[in-house]
């Protein structure tokens, strides 16, 4: 499990990556997407990978070792939130941009 | 009852600005006055809140001068803690002051043009404030987050297609820093199972080589998203043009923006990788010191290629934050505190800098095309300001004065308090290294820190007198006593610390030395107790 995950966060990463780095601001907006699904997939395995777990018990006197680590899964919630948000402020950045310029290069003007 | 009272207002500079802000959405485009008083009481508040935890910190209210502040009553390494230091409480009186100061100039003309001027920048002010109050690494992203994202709309303000085209760049590279920290926050808790800074320090001396070496890997990427923040070579390509788009009281602001960077940098090494921390001691001073040499390099390069004002005043800040994470690399209580002296006279005088810019260029050019285009925008069809408060007399000379205070400041000249930073500097490196060498290392930055003043002294020279000598005047500009009086304060802060550096860098002296004697703040945060529980213990 741990060698698909690592493989699917490194591909995505990868391919945000490239994107980011294209001229028009659509690859580059679809770039941070894959980007931040990356970061939010890498944060939830820092908690260690573990299946079909219980994150949180009401009972005392627990092996912490059999339970997922719930910090992560509060963590990545927050960070799908404030990443969601800011993609979607750039995106009205980035029509505001096309409807100023005419053109959706990320300099704003067709490279010469 | 006291104890209560005093612990209460550590959260308070974050509560004020963010019940403010939500009350100004609420508040209609025509309410102007309302508007802004409601946010300048805000401010104001913050100010006085800010002075008051000066009083305790340095009263010794709590030991060793750090409050702790358990924000849901949750003991330090579980819950999120607000910590306030001699650090945090500079911090907050530089942000509160400078909020003050943009605000005051955006009240004749900046305020008008577009909605929720003050609502964001009150949600600026309060991603500032939480980032300093702050002693949880995820609590830092969440409030540099708040901060970005107020400050994506302050630089957007004042819509035009030039600001457009500058904040989509300056959001992309602000976006990819957010993943850069989650990933280094992520790399973190890995390693060390715990997000809370003091936390973080104290498990850091016990880590087994494995878990080391991934700490190192995640202070290297945090790191990266840090500097990228305080703009350090070769990660400032996107300042200056962010800078120079931005409105004049955003750009003001953002000069503190950069600096929470290197606030970051400096809370969190010297807290981390102190030289009490073991394997770990100085991790990544070199980076730092060399970084910041390169900083100093591309910002003096910078400023004598640029002509535009805007432009100038963000090399200033290059090179400013190039200086600082340069000196702060050494990790020494006397360079550290003359490193503080450094950022609050330069953060000062370039904030200054950037609101005289736009005064100056009514002389330039008197038809500002930008601000017309702006008007459009938002179709307001009253001219805003022209009758509105009262034009200040001899305003050539208080440009010039200014333009000049303003200069000698970020130039480091005598006899204001940028060259009063810079020699204490110039004393904390030859004498700390009195005994042993100094070093080429040393010796570079000492240099490139004296011909990044040169380079300042002849790039503002070349712009003052172009603009006031041999450029044919033919009207005064008219200016308002609420657009010159925020730069006169501000300068006339900057000339306070020149009077009073004395007690100021005695101040700081402290707070050098409380930071770099971390296990007083590692011990403080740790051993706060929760409040109990008011109807007793269950």
């Amino acid at each position: 499990m741990e060698a698909v995950l690592a493989l699917s966060i490194g591909v995505l990463f990868g391919s945000g990556v490239w994107l980011v780095l294209r001229p028009r601001t659509f690859q580059v907006i679809t770039g941070l997407l894959l980007l931040s699904y990356a970061v939010n997939l890498f944060i939830f395995l820092m908690g260690r990978a573990k299946l079909n777990q219980a994150p949180i018990t009401l009972t005392e006197n627990i092996d912490p070792a059999q339970f997922a680590d719930p910090l992560p899964q509060a963590l990545v919630l927050t960070a799908i939130v404030i990443g969601f948000a800011s993609t979607a402020l750039y995106l009205v950045v980035l029509l505001a941009s096309r409807g100023l310029t005419g053109t959706d290069h990320v300099d704003g003007k067709e490279s010469a | 009852m006291m104890e209560q009272w005093s612990s209460h207002l550590i959260i308070l500079p974050i509560l004020l600005p963010m019940v403010s802000a939500a009350l100004l959405i609420l508040f209609s485009r025509r309410n102007y006055s309302l508007r802004f008083g409601l946010s300048a009481v805000s401010t104001a508040a913050q100010f006085a809140a800010a002075l008051c935890l000066l009083q305790l910190v340095e009263k010794d209210h709590w030991s060793g001068g750090i409050g702790v502040y358990l924000a849901a009553n949750w003991v330090a390494p579980f819950g999120i803690a607000l910590v306030v230091d001699r650090l945090a409480v500079l911090m907050l009186l530089l942000t509160s002051v400078m909020g003050l100061g943009a605000l005051w100039y955006s009240y004749v003309r900046w305020g008008r043009v577009g909605v929720h001027y003050f609502s964001l920048f009150q949600f600026l002010l309060m991603g500032l404030n939480g980032a300093f109050l702050t002693g949880d690494l995820f609590n830092l992203f969440v409030f540099f987050e708040v901060m970005l994202a107020a400050s994506y709309g302050l630089v957007l303000h004042g819509y035009n297609s030039v600001r457009v085209r500058a904040s989509m760049q300056f959001i992309v590279v602000n976006l990819l820093c957010s993943l850069l920290f989650l990933i280094g926050v992520a790399l973190i808790y890995a390693a060390t199972g715990t997000l809370n800074m003091a936390d973080i320090a104290a498990k850091t001396v016990a880590l087994n080589a494995t878990d080391r070496q991934l700490l190192h890997i995640a202070a290297a990427i945090l790191a990266v998203a840090f500097l990228t923040k305080s703009a350090i070579w070769p990660l400032s390509f996107w300042l200056p043009t962010t800078y120079s788009a931005a409105s004049p009281p955003v750009a003001a602001m953002l000069v503190l923006v950069t600096k929470v960077g290197i606030y970051t940098v400096l809370r969190l090494w010297s807290l981390i990788f102190s030289h009490e921390a073991g394997g770990s001691a100085y991790f990544g001073a070199a980076v730092l010191l060399w970084g910041g040499v390169g900083t100093i390099a591309f910002g003096l390069i910078g400023m004598y290629a640029s002509q535009e004002p805007g432009r100038l005043a963000s090399y200033s800040a290059i090179i400013s934050s190039g200086t600082l994470l340069a000196v702060i690399s050494y990790g020494q209580v006397s360079l550290t505190s003359a490193a503080l002296f450094y950022l609050l006279s330069s953060t000062l005088a370039v904030a200054a800098f950037m609101l005289l810019i736009e005064l100056i260029e009514r002389i330039r050019n008197p038809a500002a095309a930008m601000l017309a285009l702006t008007m459009e925008a938002f179709a307001i069809e009253d001219e805003p300001g022209e009758s509105a408060g009262v034009a200040v007399p001899g305003a050539l000379a208080f440009l010039g004065l200014a333009f000049a205070g303003c200069a000698l400041i970020m130039a480091g000249l005598p006899p204001l308090s940028g060259f009063i930073a810079k020699f204490s500097i110039f004393h904390a490196l030859l004498t700390e290294h009195a005994e042993t060498t100094l070093g080429y290392s040393g010796w570079t930055l000492l240099i490139l820190i004296v011909v990044s003043g040169f380079a300042a002294v002849l790039a503002l020279m070349r712009f003052g007198v172009r603009t006031f000598w041999a450029s044919p005047v033919s009207k005064t500009p008219r200016l308002q006593v609420t657009e010159a009086a925020p730069i006169f304060a501000l300068v006339l802060i900057c000339v306070l610390f020149t009077v009073q550096a004395g007690p100021l860098k005695r101040y700081l002296d402290r707070t050098a030395a409380s930071l770099h004697a971390p296990q007083g703040y590692i011990q403080q945060v740790l051993s706060q107790p929760a409040v109990p529980n008011p109807g007793g213990a269950p």
